[in-house]
């Protein structure tokens, strides 16, 4: 089957949007996640989803809303820790698994589908609604226009909360907003690549173009575009060869990382002879443009 | 609490003669400063004030209230009582009259951020929306890193660069913006002693060229005496404001201590024996 004629099954069309919608956020939200050195904060906010989603089909709601409410609770509490990294880690691994067990109770209590249970864990991107499209539309657009008008302020309080609050940005608060976006982010790509592979969207495509690029918006524009071609690109293998789609999106994400870092390495930048600038030799400081 | 004034200033280079006081304007006036952490009076009735274009390096053990004060000053912290006035006004976060270098780890981002992204902060980091790509704020990045002699470090990643490189585009961060006041807390902790003088050298000619009052933390006075002005030295919650022979000398000291110290003066070099300062 080619791209075209998978395009006209709906089931396919709403895999393939709501692919696109979340690779588009997690691309964005991932870059900035490594640049906080909140990865695992991001692993973990999955697994507390994980027992929010369980929790929720076994009250016989949607698990979106289910991966939203824990979600969003945890990360506006981590948000809130302000304590040194290794610190805050131990309560949040603590956390986390504390809430793995918990979501294992629910599904074990849970006597409907265990299919459901293991999209949750996996990811149900074939299994998506066109309204659960429309929720992650409006879900995303919340996110990138929030990391839109925060941009300035989250990077600089990201690089250095010291300064950054000398200067007048609220950075607690801004810790605690950018949770929620994690949250949120986390809850729809639970969708697609399920609990446990979060890091394929969420951190995969942010490291290889942080590998790439020093730059933020270069950083942003490689994280964002990998990320959906291998969302596409995992989508499209995954109909095609009948292989799990998260399989086949983690596989490339892999790859890609992995490409990343060897057109990364001192031995091919020598290579290409991408050599650091020479100082100018004078005394007392240069004076701009000559 | 006794402060040794000065009675106008002595710049070691620049303009001669003593600038009038009152003519100058005062970059930090404190009246009965005091501090507590835990029960502790780190800050114990400070009084002094620092006029504009002042060098004032501020000197004291671990635990002094060095840092305290600084972020007394940036309007991060308020005194438990007694004022703090800053160009005349209650400190305020986010006055874009006070640049501020704070003590640094090595950066951990590594990769993650060019030296023009960090200084570009300094500009507008505290603002909302995403920066629209402007020649003019390039060509601001740009004056600000010549400043420092770091034009040619524009697009490295922040943590390619040596602990000096990435002090001096700390610095050109906090100066881009043209502040009247520059703050530094330790800024030398990282470097070697070229480095330290070259950045030493660099902060004192911009200062002097743009009349910036300047408040550099540091536990050694020789590298600065060349170009400080007064000195601040803190320990016990006490403190003493003057020039450098005022305060570091072995009677002053040893009061403020409340311990013997010996101040010996070697090829024009001071040596604090007997503490850690």
């Amino acid at each position: 089957m080619d791209l075209r004629s998978m395009l006209e099954f709906p089931a396919f069309q709403n895999a393939f949007l709501a692919g696109t919608l979340v690779a588009i956020v997690a691309g964005c939200v991932g870059y900035f996640l490594l640049l906080r050195g909140l990865t695992f904060a991001g692993h973990a906010l999955s697994h507390v989803g994980f027992a929010g989603a369980a929790g929720a089909l076994l009250l016989g709601v949607d698990p979106i809303f289910g991966l939203l409410a824990f979600t969003l609770l945890a990360g506006i509490g981590i948000g809130a820790m302000g304590r040194r990294p290794d610190e805050r880690d131990i309560t949040i691994g603590i956390i986390m698994t504390l809430m793995l067990a918990l979501g294992s109770l629910f599904i074990a209590l849970y006597h409907g589908y265990a299919e459901q249970a293991y999209s949750v864990l996996f990811g149900t991107v074939m299994g998506i609604s066109r309204t659960d499209v429309m929720v992650t539309l409006v879900l995303c657009m919340a996110v990138l226009a929030g990391l839109a008008i925060f941009f300035r302020m989250l990077l600089f309080a990201s690089f250095d909360p010291g300064v950054a609050e000398a200067r007048g940005v609220p950075v607690k608060l801004i810790a605690m907003i950018f949770m929620v976006f994690v949250a949120v982010t986390v809850s729809l790509s639970v969708q697609v690549v399920g609990v446990l592979l979060i890091f394929t969207l969420l951190v995969g495509p942010a490291a290889a173009a942080m590998n790439l690029t020093a730059s933020p918006m270069r950083a942003l524009f490689i994280s964002v575009f990998l990320a959906v071609a291998y969302s596409w690109l995992g989508i499209y293998l995954a109909i095609r060869q009948d292989y799990p789609v998260t399989f086949c999106i983690s596989t490339l994400a892999f790859i890609g990382f992995l490409a990343s870092k060897m057109i990364a390495s001192p031995f091919i930048r020598r290579l290409l002879a991408t050599a650091r600038p020479e100082a100018p030799h004078f005394h007392g400081g240069e004076r701009g443009a000559a | 609490m006794n402060v040794a004034a000065a009675s106008g200033i002595s710049r070691a280079s620049g303009p001669p003669g003593g600038a009038n006081r009152e003519a100058a304007g005062l970059a930090v006036s404190l009246e009965n400063l005091v501090y507590t952490i835990g029960g502790n009076r780190i800050l114990d009735g400070l009084s002094g004030t620092i006029v504009q274009g002042e060098f004032v390096t501020i000197l004291g053990p671990n635990g002094a209230g060095k840092s305290t004060l600084l972020k007394l000053l940036l309007g991060l912290l308020k005194p438990d009582s007694g004022s703090v006035r800053v160009f005349g006004k209650q400190p305020r976060r986010g006055n874009s009259d006070i640049g501020y270098v704070p003590q640094h780890h090595v950066l951990e981002i590594d990769n993650a951020l060019r030296a023009q992204d960090v200084v570009g902060f300094g500009l507008d980091g505290n603002r909302w929306g995403i920066a629209l790509p402007s020649r003019q704020r390039g060509q601001r990045i740009e004056r600000a890193l010549a400043d420092v002699s770091a034009r040619h470090l524009k697009n490295e990643p922040i943590g390619h660069l040596s602990g000096g490189e990435q002090q001096r585009i700390l610095i050109a961060q906090a100066l881009i913006s043209n502040p009247r006041m520059l703050l530094l807390d330790e800024p030398f902790s990282n470097l070697d002693l070229a480095h330290e003088r070259e950045i030493v050298g660099q902060i004192s000619r911009l200062a002097r060229e743009r009349n910036i009052t300047v408040l550099l933390v540091s536990h050694d006075i020789n590298p600065l005496l060349t170009v400080t002005n007064r000195v601040l030295f803190l320990s016990n919650g006490r403190a003493a404001l003057g020039l450098p022979d005022e305060v570091i000398n072995s009677q002053t000291l040893s009061r403020l201590y409340n311990a013997p110290v010996e101040v010996a003066r070697l090829s024009g070099r001071i040596f604090v024996l007997g503490v850690e300062i």
